[in-house]
Formats: structure tokens, sequence, C-alpha cells
């Protein structure tokens, strides 16, 4: 069994949908014990392949073998009794259930008489305590998992795989929300695995990532099998021309912006709350890209979402080209000019339910109403289809469910609402999260173009080439204080690294 | 037939199980009586559908907010109760309101509508700045509605008597109907249902507010964010709904000819029904008119014509409530993932 070369073999696999055929003929072999990276574009047909693993998706043809035996896998309870689980990028927790429960859910250890059976609180806070300690996590069990970091909810959902005895376990993208010391944690823990004999399948659109934690590196395109090639022999250069099928000399679009006067001033702003934003000052300038670094916990979206009157603020004041605005709710920002891109593009962004043209036009509909409160559907579906055009939205037709898209296409949709409300001020949080190259280089070219045009843009990012390589200044932040504001052009990634970990004395 | 044939007629299926199964009900009663298939017959689930559509819309407006609203029924008695009372006959010897001159056919039902849209308002104002949930709102809500309703209901001289003797220009709305060519004919109420649900069909589709309220349902966050007055809109939505309530109530007392405070009660439960089997979602955002009108033809069709075909009226209920749940999980197949 152990002697198998290979523990999880999922061979030519192919599936359809109408229209569409998301895997060709793909082939996927895993090493017991080793790191696997799986890379592709959105698009590529990764999640497919994972949802042929877990059952989700029947596969039209194609075998999976696990250490060499076929088997049949219908569904992600399937899946997990033959050892394969996986974290998903966006954690379901329950939040009001503490780490015990959330771990041993649906399978309590029972003790009792005959068919009355209680819930063995003993065994269970015993059986926790001890696999947290295997795997060096120091979470204490009784907490409830909505109060932990989204790291720490990780942590306990890698340790609930490893209590299923799961042998192979893919990671969705699982560095998307950590910090970098919450990373090295990662690290960690995965290294423990892998040395345990667990295969890692880690997708990833973190190059540097990849590179430092993966043994071997597959990379798909289009639904089809590119290749599967030692993570030693590879380069993020190689890997992305590999991804993109197409030589990409740039990571980053030519900027010909040229930062004017200033258009907001803000200053000394700080939040009613003890650990928030605290006596930020700072200005941006029209035609400006500013670039907002630091870890988790900076406190940037806060900052930024209480600009667009999100939040409220105890302290500071806001001016808009020399005058002081005080913006209460998203409403009053938007009249201000200020358009916000959000972090959380299904939470606070898509309506999933409704159209690419309900999506692109609900922000702006005052804009479309005759002298009756009728909407003029065919000027909106002409701005919808002119902006999918325009960003290069992958989309059958703006009737579509945005529910369907993938992830880079629904952001472009998402900026398209926004900047049919014509804004001077637009903050962009993590505006290229979960997106894969190619689209990132095209969401990057619309924001330098929009920064040309006179807009003045605010960048959150925690992915620093994106920051060095996207702003025109850096303003950086550490546990809600500002700590420094650099020259996006000459810093470095160690100069923000230093003020983002810049501990106040 | 080859593979993209079944398929593109199964999709078909899917797509439009609502409909389908409409069809089915009324070819399966007239395969069993084929009598059923007359002209009245039409006229007549339709008549007794009028006010049931009315209320499903105004139900449909506060589900794709994602909302529901129990206050629907007891909202239905209260103005049926409140343009009855000012709507009786001079000679009638117990009048509500012994003293009260004839009044213009308007100002009784305008007020009667008033009254629904005020209920509604309430309703709207306790979710969006009390962010009290919908459910437990409008359950208040209803409860009120109906103490208030029987307290008036109970003033001297009335003393809880149901409301009678009303006058003929008012039943006539309920009753009278456009004749065309001697055999045929159109209720007024019919008419009056038709133009509703295409003014609401107008405000789903061509308003602001209608598509708001898709956003609302689809993402209250994003709606929020998107710089959509949620609390504002919803107040609207709910003042609607509730005016939608206070029409159906007007309309019943001038059906029946009468009014009791037990008018419309349970009305808000054929209401969802009618919509969540006209493909209504429960959980906010999807919705259309022509849905909820053929969830309401459908429970139309099953009320009139299995009594029509002489079916017990217990085994009605049991066909209805399977009805309910067979059509929705059917319509969800639209929804749930593609394998």
């Amino acid at each position: 069994m152990a002697d198998h070369p290979f523990i999880l073999e999922m061979n030519h696999i192919s599936k359809a949908f109408p229209g569409v055929q998301a895997l060709d003929n793909v082939t996927l072999k895993v090493r017991p014990g080793t790191v696997h990276a799986l890379m592709g574009e959105n698009g590529a047909g990764k999640s497919t392949l994972m949802k042929c693993l877990f059952g989700i998706y029947k596969p039209d043809g194609g075998d999976i073998r696990l250490d060499g035996e076929t088997v049949a896998i219908a569904s992600s309870k399937d899946a997990l009794a033959h050892g394969v689980s996986m974290i998903h990028q966006e954690l379901h927790p329950v939040p009001f259930r503490n780490v015990m429960d959330n771990v041993w859910l649906g399978r309590y250890p029972l003790k009792g008489i005959g068919p009355i059976k209680f819930v063995d609180e003993k065994k269970m806070l015993a059986d926790t305590k001890a696999l947290l300690a295997e795997l060096d996590m120091t979470i204490d069990p009784h907490v409830k998992v909505g109060t932990l970091s989204v790291s720490n909810v990780q942590s306990i959902e890698i340790a609930k795989a490893v209590s299923y005895s799961a042998r192979v376990i893919v990671m969705d993208e699982p560095t998307s929300s950590l910090t970098g010391n919450e990373v090295e944690q990662l690290f960690k823990i995965i290294n423990k695995l892998r040395a345990r004999g667990v295969s890692i399948i880690y997708i990833s659109h973190k190059m540097e990532e990849i590179l430092r934690i993966s043994d071997d590196v597959t990379i798909m395109r289009d639904g089809k099998l590119i290749g599967t090639w030692p993570a030693e022999e590879m380069t993020t250069d190689l890997i992305i021309t590999r991804m993109v099928g197409r030589d990409l000399t740039q990571r980053f679009p030519e900027r010909s912006n040229v930062p004017g006067d200033v258009r907001l001033r803000v200053e000394k702003l700080t939040s009613p709350q003890q650990h928030s934003f605290k006596d930020v000052t700072f200005e941006l300038r029209k035609g400006e890209i500013l670039g907002v670094g630091g870890l988790v916990g900076a406190q940037r979206t806060e900052l930024i979402e209480a600009l667009f009157g999100m939040r409220t603020i105890a302290a500071g004041s806001i001016e808009i080209d020399g005058k002081r605005v005080s913006i209460k709710s998203p409403v009053e920002a938007k009249k201000h000019g200020i358009a916000l891109l959000t972090e959380e593009r299904r939470v606070t962004g898509i309506f999933p339910v409704l159209s690419v043209l309900e999506n692109t036009s609900i922000a702006s509909l005052s804009q479309y109403r005759n002298g009756f409160g009728l909407l003029n559907e065919r000027r909106a579906r002409m701005d919808a289809e002119h902006n999918v055009e325009r960003f290069r939205v992958k989309t059958p037709s703006v009737k579509t469910l945005i529910g369907n898209l993938s992830g880079g296409n629904q952001q472009k949709v998402l900026l398209a609402r926004w900047l049919l409300t014509d804004p001077d001020i637009l903050m962009l949080d993590e505006p290229t999260r979960g997106i894969d190259v190619g689209a990132k280089y095209e969401i990057y070219t619309i924001i330098a173009e929009l920064a040309k045009q006179g807009k003045s843009i605010i960048m959150i990012s925690s992915e620093m080439p994106e920051l060095l390589g996207m702003s025109d200044r850096i303003m950086v932040m550490c546990e809600g204080r500002l700590s420094g504001v650099v020259d996006g052009r000459a810093a470095t990634e160690e100069d923000i690294m230093r003020l983002a970990a810049q501990r106040e004395r | 037939m080859n593979a993209m044939n079944t398929s593109s007629i199964k999709n078909f299926f899917t797509q439009n199980a609502i409909y389908v199964v409409l069809v089915v009900l009324i070819i399966g009663i007239a395969v069993s009586d084929p009598s059923f298939l007359a002209v009245t017959t039409l006229r007549d689930i339709l008549l007794q559908s009028s006010t049931r559509a009315i209320i499903a819309l105004g139900a449909a407006f506060i589900l794709i907010t994602g909302g529901v609203d129990l206050s629907a029924g007891r909202v239905v008695g209260l103005t049926a109760v409140i343009s009855a009372s000012m709507l009786q006959l001079s000679e009638y010897p117990q009048r509500f309101f012994p003293n009260l001159p004839e009044l213009p056919l308007i100002v009784p039902i305008a007020l009667a509508i008033l009254a629904g849209l005020i209920v509604g308002l309430i309703n709207g104002v306790i979710v969006a700045k009390l962010s009290v949930p919908p459910f437990i709102a409008t359950l208040g809500t209803m409860v009120i509605v109906y103490g208030v309703n029987s307290i008036y209901f109970d003033t001297e001289p009335n003393q809880s008597q149901p409301i009678g003797g009303l006058r003929k220009d008012f039943t006539e709305l309920g009753s009278g109907y456009f004749g065309l060519d001697g055999k045929y004919s159109i209720p007024y109420i019919v008419v009056i249902a038709i133009a509703v649900a295409g003014l609401v069909w107008v405000i789903f589709n061509k308003t602001q507010l209608g598509k708001n309220m898709y956003a609302i349902g689809g993402n209250i966050q994003a709606a929020k964010v998107s710089g959509i007055r949620v609390g504002r809109n919803l107040i609207y939505i709910y003042s609607i709904a509730g005016a939608l309530y206070g029409l159906a109530g007007v309309l019943e007392a001038a059906r029946t000819g009468g009014a009791t405070n037990n008018y419309g009660n349970m009305y808000e439960l054929d209401a969802i029904a009618a919509c969540v089997v006209g493909g209504v979602s429960t959980a906010g955002g999807i919705g259309t008119v022509p849905g909820v009108m053929a969830g309401v033809m459908i429970f139309g069709v099953i009320n009139y014509g299995l009594t029509y075909i002489g079916v017990n009226p217990y085994w009605q209920l049991i066909i209805k409530g399977l009805i309910i749940v067979a059509a929705v999980a059917f319509d969800i197949r639209k929804y749930l993932a593609k394998k």
C-alpha cells in the first residue's frame, strides 16, 4: 500500500458544462508526503478539478485512484472517509460554538447506556487538546470560534482534517487572509504534516510561496493540463509564462499619471474604538495612486471604511478640495464623489442572484431615471455592455448572473459599478485578491488609466510587489497608526516591512 | 431523440416548472370532468383569485427583500371592516355609524387603503429603524392590528355584529362586470387585479425602487456599500405592500357584501404559499410578477377545480400542502449547482 508511488491519482479527467469544456483530459498525480502546487489562472479548471475530487461534480471521463486503487467519491463525506479533506479559501466555522464543538462537529464522542446517548465532553476535550498539541497549536478548546483570528480558524480546520486522519489535504488559497507571521505559522504546520506523510494540494496565486513550500508544481490552462514539474526547476517567470501561455514580461503596466493638487486631506482621524485607527493624517492628490501597506490588524480597511461613512469617527477631520466634509453613510460618501471597492467581494460586493447588468448599474440607477421615475433600461444595458467590453469581462451576456463568473471577472464588474458613479476618489481594498495573473494585469491597467485621467486612488494591498509596482506613494500603517509614507518608486520591500512591523513603544 | 434535445427539454421543464404544474393540473381536472373547461369556470376562478393575487403581490415585495410579512391577513380584515363600516345603506337598521351621511365611494376606500399603508409603514419602520427581524416585527403588528380592528368592530352600537347592508355602488365593485357580447364578461375585480399586477410589474422591473428591492434581498451588505438607502427603501416597500393588502381588504368587503374582524385570517400564509410556488425565493432577491400570478392561479385552480370534481375538502388540504412542497422542490433545481 505505502509503496505505491502516488497517493492520489486523477487520471484523464474530463468534464463539460453546457457550452464549455471545463476539464479536458487532465491528469494530476500526487506523491505521498509532498506539497503539490496546483496553479493556473482563474477559470483554468483548478476548482472544477477539485470539485470532481470531492464528488461535487461527476466527471464525464477518467478515474480517481488512492494508493493505486480506483475509488468512487460521490460526496465530500465519501472523500473524507477516504482520507481526502479540503481547507477552503473562505472558512465556514460555526461561530457561536467553541473550538472542540467545531472540530468534532457531526461525530461527537458519545457515552451512555443503551440507546440513551450523551456527548462525552470529557473525551472531546482530551482529544482536542491532544490533537492541538500534536500540531503545536496553542488554541484554547473552550474559546468560541467566532472570536478567533482567521489564521486560528484555519488552524482548527487543519486540525479537523488531521483528526479525520486525512492523507491528502487540499488547501485553496490558504494564505489569502494571513499576515506574514501567520503564513510562517501555516508553513510550519504544513511541514509537520508533510513529515507525517500527508500530501498537500496547494492552490495559490502567490509565486513566492509556491516556490518556497512546494515539491511539485502542476500547471493548468483553459481546462487542460500543461504539465507537472519539480518545484526547484521552476521560477516565477517560468510559472507565469506557462500559466498564461504567453510571455508576461511585465507584471505591472507603465504609468504616466501626474499627481496634481491635493484632493483629499485627512487630519488626525481617530476611531471611537480603542484598538482601531488613531491620529491618521495624510493627503491624496489628483491623479495619484496612494498605496496603503501594513499587516493584517493595521486597521487599513477600518480607516477607509470610515472615510466611506461605514464607520463612525471620534475625532479628526476630512477635507475634500479644501472643503471640510462630514461623511456619515455610503450615500453621503457617494455624493462627495468617493467610491469603495471592498475587500470581501462576496460579502459586501456582488449580488450573486442578480445579473451582470443589474450588478453594474445598481450604484448609479438615478442617472437612468426619466421624468416618470422609470428606468431607461436600454441605456443602462448599453453602459453595462460598454464596460464589459472595455474591461474584457468574460461573460456570455450582461444578463448572466454574476455569481456564475470567476472572481476576476466579478471584480471587473464591481469596478465598472463604481466607475459609473463617476467618482473622484476611488478606494480599492485588496483589488486583486484571489484573482489570476492575467486579470490582475488588466485591473492594474485600468487603475493606471484612471489615475492618468485625474482620479485619485487609494489602494490597500498586502502584496508588496503590487504596492511597489503601482503606487506613487505608499503609506504604511501599523496597529492603527500611520508609521510612515514612502515614495513608491524608490522604496523597497524591506522599507515597507520595517514600517509595517514598527511596534508602538 | 438525441441528447441535446432531451437536455433542452429537461431544461425547459426546470425553467418553467410552475407553468407546467399549472397546465398539468388543469388537464388533470379536465380529464376527470371535461365540463370544467368552460368560460364561466375560468371567470369564477379569476374572480376568486383576484383579491388573493393582490395580497400575494404585496407579500412578494417583502419576500424579495428577504423579509416576510405576517400582518397581511389581519390588514385585509382591518381595511374590510373600515371600508364596510362607512359604506352601509342609509336605510339599513344596524348601521355602524348611524348618522353618517352618504360619502363619495372613494373616501372610505381611500381611508381603508391608507390604513393598510400606515400599518405597512409601521412594519417598515420597525424593520428598518429598530432592526427587528421582519418575522417578529410583522408577527407583532399582526396581533396588534387584529386587536385594534376588534376594538373598532366592538364599538357602540355595532358591538361585534357582522357589518352588512352595504351600498350597491360598493358591492357592484366586487360583483359587477364588463359585459362582452352577452355571453362573455370580465368582473371589475379581475380587471383591478390585472391592473395592479401590471403596476407592480412596472415597479419591479422599471423603477429604481424595484432594482433596489432585488439588491437588498440579494445581498443587503453590498446594497449598503453601494450607497442604497436600505432603510428608506424598506419603508417604502413595506408601505406599498400594506396599501396592497388594504386594497385587497376593500375588495373582499365589496365582493362578499360584508365584513367582520375575522376577515383575512391566515391569508398571509396563502399569499406566501402562492409566492413560493410561483418561484419567489424566501431567501430574497428572486421573484417575478408572472411567477406570483401563476402561483395564485395554481391555488385558484386547486380550490375551484377539486371542489368541482368533488374531491373531499380534507383531501384538498393534503393536495395543497403537497403541491407547495413539490413545486418549490422543482423550482429550486434552477438555482442548485449543476452536477
